[in-house]
């Protein structure tokens, strides 16, 4: 891994992802470690995201490495209609790796290709976001022991979701059951259905969110956009559809736990936040783990 | 005799590479993927020619310039029935058809407006997952190019 990018989920094999994991909970017991004493780490988010700059920003501190670079294009040399070529091979001189957000799907692969220092992508338009899935496939593994023959549920919008791709996809290594929730309109992409087919895993699809609670290990919630439907008369029917509420969590399995890759709106209603289901802040936390876990692995001493 | 005519419809050459059974709509494309655009060799091209296999048909002649398989493969994106004719002091040295190939580069551009493909200066690459329907996974996006929505650069 060392001096490594990590661009797509696809990048790394399945014992890759196993050993950031481990290292991961080892960040989690002892979280400050100076393995990056001496480097300089850009962070070039040219569109805004709080959550995930600064859990990027709280990984790379607490690992005692030095943060350059900005928090969205408007503060950069983007508005003066520089490419991101330029912008790469400028900063590739600055820094000892860079972890960049942007608009555009492919981008990070562009710039891996580019660059003369490591790139993490923290999220390529509507792509890829491969530590949203390293922090998911970490709290699956720490809410039920194993990452091995679960049942997860995917719940909401899974065809524009990113989320939802790169972990469904991660998940086929692991001999998982899939049931996926959602309107007809945003069911999964047939791309990743297939995927999970030729893996020889099974997937059911259902628009009834009820009947997915009570089979599953874990139930993974996304937000349904608005802006997703082209008609608004089919969003309206679908709105409060997929909507977790605390009463519809009787009938489950014991080691039943709620992820959603946050920020929430109204999907998971706020009585649920204090059942021992609840688990999506906790799960935000651990991506500060994770990314430590993988910046220590490509940069580290 | 009727069949001898039509032959010579596009004239024979001496040595070098005809492409046959090239869809007519197909011919310029053919053209253009192949930069023949760019060549100094002499080139004979003949479109709508009646032709049993596909009604009508397309036919390209270059003289005096043979192809890489990898090369010629590209067209089969446009032509998958082509066939790749090399004649040597007028005659039919070998014959094969065009085989997708497994990777695209260059001329296919990528369908997806927010692809970082279509804003910077880049040269599209793509992995061909389905040779049969012609599907086309960009390296860049990971989207995937049909062959209804195909554009040529």
């Amino acid at each position: 891994m060392k001096n490594k990018s990590l661009v797509s989920i696809s990048d790394f094999t399945k014992e890759e992802y196993i050993r950031i994991l481990d290292r991961a909970e080892n960040f989690a017991i002892n979280p400050n470690q100076r393995l990056l004493e001496g480097k300089v780490v850009a962070v070039l988010f040219f569109e805004p995201s709080t959550r995930t700059r600064l859990s990027f920003e709280a990984a790379i501190n607490r690992l005692g490495g030095r943060v350059i670079g900005f928090t969205d294009s408007s503060s950069s040399s983007v508005t003066k209609g520089e490419s991101l070529r330029d912008t790469i091979l400028t900063v590739s001189n600055y820094a000892d790796l860079i972890v960049m957000r942007h608009p555009k799907e492919g981008s990070a692969r562009f710039a891996s290709e580019i660059s003369s220092v490591p790139i993490i992508n923290a999220g390529d338009g509507a792509n890829q976001h491969p530590t949203q899935c390293l922090l998911d496939l970490y709290s699956i593994r720490k809410t039920q022991g194993t990452l091995d023959n679960l049942n997860i549920s995917f719940v909401g919008d899974l065809k524009y979701g990113r989320t939802v791709h790169s972990l469904s996809i991660a998940l086929t290594h692991f001999n998982t059951t899939y049931h996926l929730v959602s309107p007809n309109e945003l069911k999964l992409p047939s791309a990743v259905k297939m995927h999970i087919k030729n893996s020889k895993l099974i997937y059911n699809q259902y628009t009834d969110f009820s009947q997915a609670i009570s089979i599953s290990d874990i139930i993974y919630m996304t937000r349904i956009q608005k802006e997703r439907f082209s008609d608004p008369i089919e969003y309206e029917k679908v709105k409060d559809t997929y909507v977790l509420k605390a009463d519809m969590l009787q009938d489950i399995k014991p080691n039943l736990k709620v992820l959603h890759p946050l920020p929430r709106v109204n999907e998971i209603s706020e009585d649920v936040d204090n059942l021992p289901q609840a688990y999506y802040f906790e799960q935000a936390l651990n991506g500060v783990y994770v990314r430590q876990a993988l910046l220590a692995s490509i940069l580290g001493n | 005799m009727e069949k001898i005519r039509k032959e010579l419809v596009v004239s024979a050459i001496e040595n070098g590479t005809v492409i046959d059974h090239v869809p007519a709509s197909s011919v310029f494309k053919v053209i253009r993927i192949l930069n023949l655009e760019n060549v100094n060799n002499q080139i004979l091209f003949g479109t709508n020619l009646d032709s049993e296999k596909l009604g009508k048909k397309g036919i390209v002649k270059i003289r005096d310039k043979y192809f890489e398989p990898e090369e010629v493969n590209k067209i089969a994106l446009v032509a998958p029935n082509a066939t790749l004719i090399i004649i040597k002091n007028f005659a039919v040295v070998e014959k094969k058809t065009v085989e997708v190939p497994n990777t695209v580069e260059k001329f296919v551009k990528c369908v997806n407006p927010n692809c970082i493909s279509n804003h910077e200066n880049i040269i599209t690459q793509f992995t061909v997952i389905d040779k049969v329907k012609t599907k086309l996974q960009c390296h860049y996006c990971e989207k995937i190019t049909e062959k209804k929505n195909m554009v040529f650069i």
